[in-house]
């Protein structure tokens, strides 16, 4: 097992650090604890995306052409415009903890800020196509209308049952992601807040990395998602 | 007993009197002060819950469903599996004794998280007003176990508030556990090594990795569950498609680590109260340490063991039923351990003992009965009858409520500064004891008979075992009300308690009792191994002995 | 053996039997565990209680005991699951040519039709002495099929068929309970296996409300509905032919081979485009809602008898993936 951390009696200028929190010993400790509870948290939402990831996985096997029929009813062009937008507001994030760390307090603003856009981009995006299933009649429960053919077997009809699963998942797995994604944007925008007032600086900015391995941890999801729900069967 | 001279409560200042009013404690961030909102709030659930059962067990002495209507037995038995399991048997040791402890324990001044430690309690809150709400609008009957399409199709009661209530307390769990792990690998004083940790400690940590990986799979499903309920969906119905057996799958995978994270804390428990009344280390710390982890980890497969007649091939029942065996040995292994601590013991027998022994007893015949579970021959008859009750009725409530009621003896001096009264402590571990044999043993054998599970009505070959198990009921009732009244009555009439009244081993015995908000006045540096007690010499009394010691 | 004991359910199965002992092994195993730890435990506690100037010695712990201790009970639960998973491959391993009962679970009643077409509610009459194979679908919800006499339970599922099969041994009348709570009448859902003496059960076949054969009902339905019009015996037509399919190993249009059981045959009526024969296209039409669980139930009945009368060997068939075997994935 890891051996005992160092003897974590503080220093003389961290007990006078107004960032250190009084039930720690030194800002190392904290700012460790943190990571580790990020890590832990994350951890534990890859196993909540996990069940969905799974149903998904159980009912592509079984229904294999039907799933590929509503696959092909997305735009995948919206959904690789989205996987850029996250990839770039991951990026933005990662140079948002770099300014952080380097002292640049409006580099910092500015950095969280374009990474809201990027999300909200995203989130208007994914609005736009929510639309579009409305209006197509592909949103499950009584409204819901499937008519299609299975990719490569023309006179296959889909079932309109197996369609509707997809459909069920494919609203609570890009769903639940959302919502994750406006939890990110606020969490962004009560950092944005707080850079812009001065509170992080290369001594303290645990949050901005914490709620960047977060913004990372979502990017990540939709990195499964978008192939498993958009690229199915395309090449039939 | 305490032998110097008590000191008036009221003139130390300890994290019960360091302020006043509801603020104080509702935005407190001691976790000890959460710990105690905690007590407060799980014993009123177990309540709860525990009046569930007396009506159930009510209704259960006659053959005939005449005490209430079928619907309304079918809610009873609902709700007290729902309340007992997500807001009683999960929560109660790692949040009551857990949080009060673990910090003191390695040394530390606070939880690594101490707001989120609030959160958790709120969150836990939230859930247990929405269960509250379900019951009073008319409560769910779908059975804790929620399965479908039963429960997506054809209940027609208050399913999706009973989902969120327990949604909420699923998150409470998973925050305590992250809490708890980032606690013990960081804020562990100087000296305080992975090796030298009480297995208090150690089951916490083991129980946290399952709270933390396990029951995000279940809030997820639940989800699944509501949407699938309000919006016809089709995921786990099969007439549009979906697989009921995918829902059990995703349910059993948290469902079956959930009772190991039951039953760890406990057995920690259970190790400390050993080895201070046999004042002795432990016998084999390292299994011990080892044990927990892996019943951690192989608790995580061995799920489909609940599904064996549920439509699984036959090769994923034989796959199961032998992991089942493999998790079956360090429970097995603990057992022994903490018998072998007790050879060449000094043994006495106050009330924490008392409880250890019966934790011993009753989680052996509950975990041997498990086998019987796990044997698939056996199981295809007892399976969904009385017998799979009794066994887990033995292991939560033989097993787990006894090993709480005992750790909450054993430390009421701590959180309290006052002792309970030994005589009524031993009468009423006593009348557990009696009152949960007869309650539950008699059940064994109705499973074999065949009495099935969740029946209002049965027929009349089986009135005797039902009228013994009722008895033993209401004798356990009392046995559980004893310890309820005279820790109210202790707070105020009890004797002072001093620091370390049973001479026990361990940091917390090493400040005073109750203990200051910050714990220790200074950060201890710790350089002895855990259980030193011999250093602590063969009495099981009061000594003073200083920290560092 | 354990015929009117008290506390103890009648034996009237082979599997009971069986069950029974491994039972009794499992008992006398956890009774001597239980007596030798509570035995130690009161040992100790008088050896070993606090007096006054005896010192507890301290001891570590012994690799030697860990290992020993946790291979010998390993070695014990090993022989419980080898024992347990024997009896329970036999108990769902239904032998070939037992008599068949088709079973339709709904809240709050258990149905029943034997192949003569006779029909029951609550109330299940078998022979003694002869193998019996439970064909079994729900309606609406899980519910779970439990004689408890016999020691054999298997949940009743929508949508889909389970199996379970039993020897009765003797005669007499016992409990059938709903095992998987299925809502408000659930300890309701309860009846009676009557199982006689082979003669007492021919004159109960002949009597008990005999309508045609299932096979014959299902033939008419097969006529009725239009299915010969394209599976035909003599000449190909457009769908396969169904001459002794039942059992035998179909190949697919994606490539797979599966057995055609019970659950296939049900598939393929209601789901009829998810595992298409090879060589054949996607085109008949689903019977979906447009029959009854009964009526499937009959049609079924006919198309695993088309053929068998004729063939005089039946070709090597694999182990019938029984119905109850299928994954969520599955056959």
């Amino acid at each position: 097992m890891a051996t005992n951390q160092a003897a974590v009696v503080g220093t003389h200028a961290d007990q006078h650090d107004p960032a250190l929190l009084h039930h720690f010993a030194t800002k190392e400790q904290q700012k460790n604890s943190a990571s580790l509870g990020m890590w832990l948290f994350l951890g534990q939402e890859v196993m909540f995306f996990g069940g969905m990831f799974c149903a998904y996985l159980v009912y592509r096997y079984k229904y294999f052409g039907d799933f590929g029929s509503a696959s092909q009813t997305l735009n995948i062009w919206y959904g690789a415009i989205n996987t850029g937008v996250l990839l770039c507001s991951s990026l933005t994030v990662v140079l948002a903890v770099r300014a952080a760390q380097l002292n640049k307090r409006k580099a910092l603003t500015v950095w969280l800020l374009l990474t809201i856009v990027l999300g909200l981009a995203f989130l208007g995006i994914k609005g736009i196509e929510y639309a579009e299933k409305f209006q197509d009649h592909h949103i499950p429960g009584p409204t819901f209308a499937y008519h299609g053919t299975v990719p490569s077997h023309p006179n296959q009809q889909v079932d309109p049952h197996h369609a509707e699963i997809y459909f069920s998942l494919y609203f609570a797995m890009t769903g639940m992601h959302a919502l994750h994604m406006i939890i990110g944007v606020g969490l962004f925008g009560t950092l944005a807040f707080w850079a812009w007032r001065g509170k992080y600086s290369a001594n303290y900015y645990t949050p901005i990395e914490n709620a960047g391995l977060y913004w990372h941890f979502v990017d990540i999801v939709w990195i499964y998602l978008f192939p498993l729900l958009y690229l199915i069967d395309r090449h039939r | 007993m305490a032998t110097a001279a008590p000191v008036e409560l009221g003139e130390r200042e300890s994290y019960l009197n360091a302020g006043h009013g509801f603020k104080s404690w509702l935005l407190t961030r001691d976790h000890k002060r959460i710990s105690m909102l905690y007590l407060l709030s799980v014993t009123f659930f177990f309540f709860i819950g525990g009046i569930f059962a007396l009506l159930i067990r009510l209704e259960l002495l006659t053959p005939a469903g005449d005490l209430v209507q079928s619907d309304t037995y079918n809610k009873l038995f609902t709700m007290h599996g729902q309340v007992m399991v997500f807001f009683f048997l999960i929560p109660a040791v790692p949040a009551v004794l857990g949080n009060f402890l673990i910090p003191i324990m390695i040394g530390a001044k606070d939880l690594a998280f101490p707001r989120i430690n609030l959160l958790s309690w709120y969150f836990y809150i939230g859930g247990g007003l929405l269960m509250v709400y379900t019951i009073l609008v008319g409560g769910v009957d779908t059975g804790w176990t929620f399965y479908t399409p039963l429960s997506t199709e054809f209940a027609n009661t208050h399913v999706i508030t009973a989902i969120l209530g327990i949604f909420l307390a699923g998150f409470s769990s998973i925050l305590t556990g992250l809490n708890f792990i980032v606690t013990i690998h960081r804020m562990r004083a100087p000296g305080m090594t992975w090796n030298r940790l009480p297995l208090f400690v150690w089951s916490h940590y083991a129980t946290s990795i399952i709270q933390v990986l396990g029951t995000p799979v279940v809030a997820i499903t639940l989800v699944l569950v509501a949407l699938e309920r309000l919006f016809h969906l089709g995921i786990f119905n099969p007439q549009l498609g979906g697989d009921p057996l995918l829902f059990q799958h995703l349910f059993w995978f948290y469902s079956h680590p959930a009772v190991y994270i039951m039953i760890l804390p406990g057995m920690g428990i259970v190790s400390e109260i050993v080895c201070c009344f046999s004042r002795k280390r432990i016998f084999g710390y390292q299994a011990m340490a080892m044990a927990v982890l892996g019943i951690a980890v192989l608790g995580f497969l061995v799920w489909a063991h609940h599904m064996f007649v549920a439509g699984i091939s036959v090769y994923s029942a034989l796959v199961f039923s032998l992991l089942s065996y493999f998790v079956a040995v360090p429970s097995a292994v603990k057992v022994f351990n903490w018998t072998a601590t007790m050879y060449k013991g000094s043994i006495s027998f106050q009330t924490p003992m008392l409880y250890a022994f019966g934790f011993i007893g009753l989680f052996t015949i509950g975990g041997l009965t498990g086998l019987f579970l796990a044997c698939l021959g056996v199981d295809v008859h007892v399976t969904d009858t009385y017998f799979v009750i009794a066994h887990f009725h033995y292991v939560m409530v033989g097993g787990m409520v006894v090993a709480y009621l005992g750790g909450m003896h054993f430390w009421w001096p701590k959180i309290s500064g006052r002792m309970y009264p030994e005589f009524w402590g031993k009468l009423a571990a006593l009348i557990v004891f009696i009152g949960f044999n007869l309650t539950f043993f008699p059940q064994f054998i109705l499973g074999y008979m065949g009495m099935p599970r969740r029946y209002h009505a049965y027929p009349a070959e089986f009135q005797i075992l039902n009228v013994l198990s009722t008895a033993g009921a209401t004798v356990l009732a009392v046995g559980y009300l004893l310890p309820m009244i005279y820790f109210v009555w202790s707070m105020r009439y009890g004797p002072i308690a001093p620091a370390n009244p049973w001479n026990a081993a361990g940091l917390e015995w090493q400040i005073p009792s109750p203990p200051p908000t910050e714990n220790f006045e200074e950060e201890p540096v710790v350089t002895w191994e855990a259980y030193n007690y011999e250093d602590l010499g063969a009495v099981p009394e009061k000594q003073e002995v200083s920290v560092g010691h | 053996m354990f015929s009117r004991l008290p506390f103890w359910p009648d034996a009237a199965s082979t599997n009971a039997t069986h069950v029974d002992a491994l039972y009794i092994f499992l008992v006398m195993v956890s009774a001597i565990m239980t007596v030798l730890i509570f035995a130690t435990l009161v040992f100790f506690a008088v050896k070993f209680r606090k007096r006054p100037g005896v010192k507890p010695e301290q001891i570590e712990g012994s690799k030697i005991l860990e290992i020993t201790w946790s291979t010998i009970p390993f070695g014990v639960f090993l022989a419980f699951f080898v024992w347990g998973a024997v009896i329970f491959f036999q108990e769902r391993t239904p032998p070939q040519d037992a008599t068949e009962v088709y079973t339709v679970a709904k809240q709050w009643m258990w149905k029943f039709e034997h192949a003569g077409g006779q029909r029951e509610i609550n109330e299940l009459h078998v022979p003694v002495g002869r193998d019996v194979k439970m064909i079994m679908t729900s309606q609406d919800v899980i519910h779970s099929f439990y004689i408890p006499a016999f020691r054999i339970k298997q949940d009743v599922l929508p949508g889909r068929y389970t199996t379970e099969w039993f020897h009765a041994t003797k005669p007499g009348t016992y409990h059938l309970f709903c095992a998987e709570y299925c809502g408000t009448e659930h300890s309701g859902m309860i009846g009676w296996v009557v199982v006689m003496d082979p003669r007492d059960y021919q004159a109960w076949l002949t009597t008990g409300g005999g309508n045609q054969p299932m096979t014959d009902t299902g033939a008419k339905l097969f006529s009725d509905l239009g299915c010969v019009m394209c599976h035909r015996a003599d000449t190909p037509g457009r769908g396969p032919s169904l001459v002794g399919i039942y059992n035998r190993p179909v190949q697919l249009e994606d490539g797979r081979t599966i057995v055609a059981d019970d659950n296939y045959i049900r598939e393929s009526i209601m789901e009829p485009n998810a595992k298409v024969v090879k060589g054949f296209r996607p085109i008949m039409p689903t019977l979906q809602g447009q029959i009854s669980d009964d009526q499937l139930n009959e049609l079924i009945a006919y198309v695993k008898s088309i053929g068998q009368s004729q063939m005089t060997e039946p070709e090597t068939t694999q182990q019938p993936a029984s119905a109850a075997g299928a994954a969520p994935t599955g056959q």
